[in-house]
C-alpha cells in the first residue's frame, strides 16, 4: 500500500514500552560517552534523573541527547542511555558551543507511559549567555529553573520531572 | 498541504494506566523552526554486523521456536522522498509471548535461542529487511484481562531527530487490536491501520518464511510542530 506523496502522514508513535534493554540500551552501553578521545571542547559528565508525577523514580526511561559541538555547529553528537534503578543515568560528553543564546542539550525521552517521545533541554545553571538566550525566554520565568543542570562537583546533575510540582518545560518541535 | 487528523496519540490517555503518572500535565512551549536543532545532523550511527538483521541466526545452540517470518518495506518522509541509511532497530518477544527482560514475569517459556533484538540500516532507496519470528500476544495487567497485541518494537533514526520514531508493528487479523488501550490510543482509524503489517506474498519465501510488509513515514522538511498535527 503506497499513498500519494500528497497523502503521507508520518506514522503514529507508540510508547517504547518497559522491555527496550536488550534492544535499545543493554547492547549500547557505548552511547554514553559522546566525545572521543580527539573532540575538542571542555569534557563534562551529565547526570540525568528522571521522576514521575508523584516523585518516583522511573527506571525504564531511554533518554537520547543531541547538541552542537565546541565551536556551536552541527554535524553535532547523540548519546543514548537507559534510566537505572534510581532513574538516573550518566552521559559524557563536551560542553557545547552556542552561537546564539546559551550552551544547551537537547534532550528525547522515551518510556513505558509515554505514548510518543517527547523534548526539553538541558541548560547550564549560572551560565551567563542564560539571559539572552531566545528559547528560554519563551518559558515562563517562574519555570525556567526545571531546565537548568546544577553543578555537583565534576558532575552536572539535571532533574527531569514528567509531571506535577516543578515539571520540566517540555517543547514542541 | 497535508492534514494531520487526530493521527499520532495524545501524552494522556488513561486506559493506558502509566501514562496517568507520566504524562506531561503543562501544554507544550513551541520552539520556532528557527531557533530549534530539531533538524540538525547528528552523526555515531551504531555498526550494524551482517547478520543484524536475521534474529534467527543468533541463538547458540541452533534456531529459535516458531513461524519464521520477513518483514520488509520502505522508509520515505512526508514528501515522500526515501530515507537511506537510517537506522532500524527492533525488538520483541519470542514466539510464546515472553521478552528475554529481568521484569517480565509471564509465564511463558524463554527461547534460549532467541535473543530478540536486531538492527539494520534502510538502502539508498530507504528499504529495509529483517528475518524473526512471528512474537506472540502476552498478558500485562493494565486492566483485567489485558494483553497486548502481538507486536514488533521499531524504532527509526535518520540523520537528525526530526526522523526520530518509535512505534510499533502489528499483524493483520488479531483479534486483539480493539481492547489495546495502546493502540487505541490513536484517534485516526486510518492512522492505526498504518501501524498493521500487511501478509505480502511476494515477500514470502518457498518453503522458507511467510513477508509482511511494513512501510514507515517520518517528518520531512516542511514538517509542523507536533502538537499542530496531533
Amino acid at each position: 500500500m503506497t499513498d500519494r506523496a500528497d497523502d503521507l502522514v508520518a506514522t503514529a508513535s507508540q510508547t517504547v514500552g518497559p522491555f527496550f534493554d536488550f534492544g535499545l540500551t543493554t547492547p549500547n552501553a557505548a552511547l554514553g560517552q559522546m566525545a572521543g578521545p580527539d573532540t575538542p571542547g571542555e569534557r563534562i559528565r551529565l547526570r540525568i534523573r528522571v521522576y514521575d508525577g508523584e516523585g518516583a523514580v522511573v527506571p525504564d526511561a531511554v533518554v537520547e541527547l543531541w547538541h552542537a559541538d565546541a565551536s556551536a555547529a552541527f554535524p553535532g553528537v547523540w548519546g543514548r542511555q537507559g534510566t537505572d534503578a534510581d532513574g538516573a543515568c550518566e552521559f559524557h560528553t563536551v560542553r557545547p558551543g552556542a552561537a546564539e543564546g546559551a550552551s544547551h542539550i537537547n534532550v528525547c525521552l522515551f518510556a513505558r507511559g509515554l505514548l510518543r517521545h517527547i523534548f526539553t533541554r538541558i541548560y547550564f545553571a549560572g551560565d551567563p549567555a542564560l539571559s539572552a538566550d531566545p528559547v528560554l525566554a519563551l518559558v515562563p520565568e517562574a519555570r525556567r529553573g526545571t531546565l537548568m543542570a546544577h553543578a555537583d562537583g565534576d558532575t552536572w546533575v539535571f532533574e527531569l520531572r514528567l509531571q506535577g510540582e516543578h515539571e520540566t518545560v517540555f517543547f514542541d518541535l | 498541504m497535508p492534514s494531520y487528523e487526530k493521527s499520532q496519540p495524545p501524552l494522556l490517555y488513561p486506559p493506558y494506566q502509566s501514562t496517568r503518572l507520566r504524562a506531561p500535565s503543562r501544554p507544550l512551549i513551541q520552539i520556532p523552526a528557527r531557533y530549534s536543532d530539531l533538524s540538525q545532523p547528528v552523526y555515531g550511527h551504531l555498526p550494524i554486523g551482517a547478520d543484524d538483521n536475521d534474529l534467527t541466526v543468533h541463538g547458540a545452540s541452533g534456531s529459535p521456536q516458531g513461524e519464521r517470518i520477513i518483514v520488509a518495506g520502505r522508509l520515505v518522509d512526508e514528501d515522500g522522498r526515501p530515507v537511506p541509511h537510517a537506522l532500524i532497530e527492533i525488538w520483541q518477544t519470542n514466539a510464546a509471548g515472553r521478552y528475554p527482560h529481568v521484569r517480565d514475569t509471564h509465564p511463558a517459556p524463554l527461547d534460549p535461542n532467541f535473543t530478540g533484538a536486531g538492527r539494520t540500516e534502510t538502502d539508498a532507496e530507504g528499504r529495509y529487511s529483517f528475518t524473526t519470528i512471528k512474537p506472540g500476544a502476552y498478558p500485562w495487567r493494565n486492566h483485567p484481562n489485558a494483553w497486548r497485541p502481538a507486536h514488533i518494537h521499531f524504532s527509526i533514526f535518520g540523520t537528525s531527530f526530526l526522523t526520530r520514531l518509535v512505534t510499533q508493528m502489528f499483524f493483520p487479523g488479531d483479534p486483539l487490536f480493539g481492547q489495546d488501550p495502546v493502540l487505541q490510543s490513536i484517534h485516526d482509524e486510518r492512522a492505526r491501520a498504518r501501524l498493521v503489517s500487511q501478509f505480502d506474498l511476494e515477500l514470502t519465501q518457498p518453503e522458507w518464511a511467510l513477508g509482511y510488509r511494513f512501510d514507515l513515514v517520518v517528518r520531512g522538511a516542511n514538517s509542523t510542530p507536533f502538537e499542530e498535527r496531533a
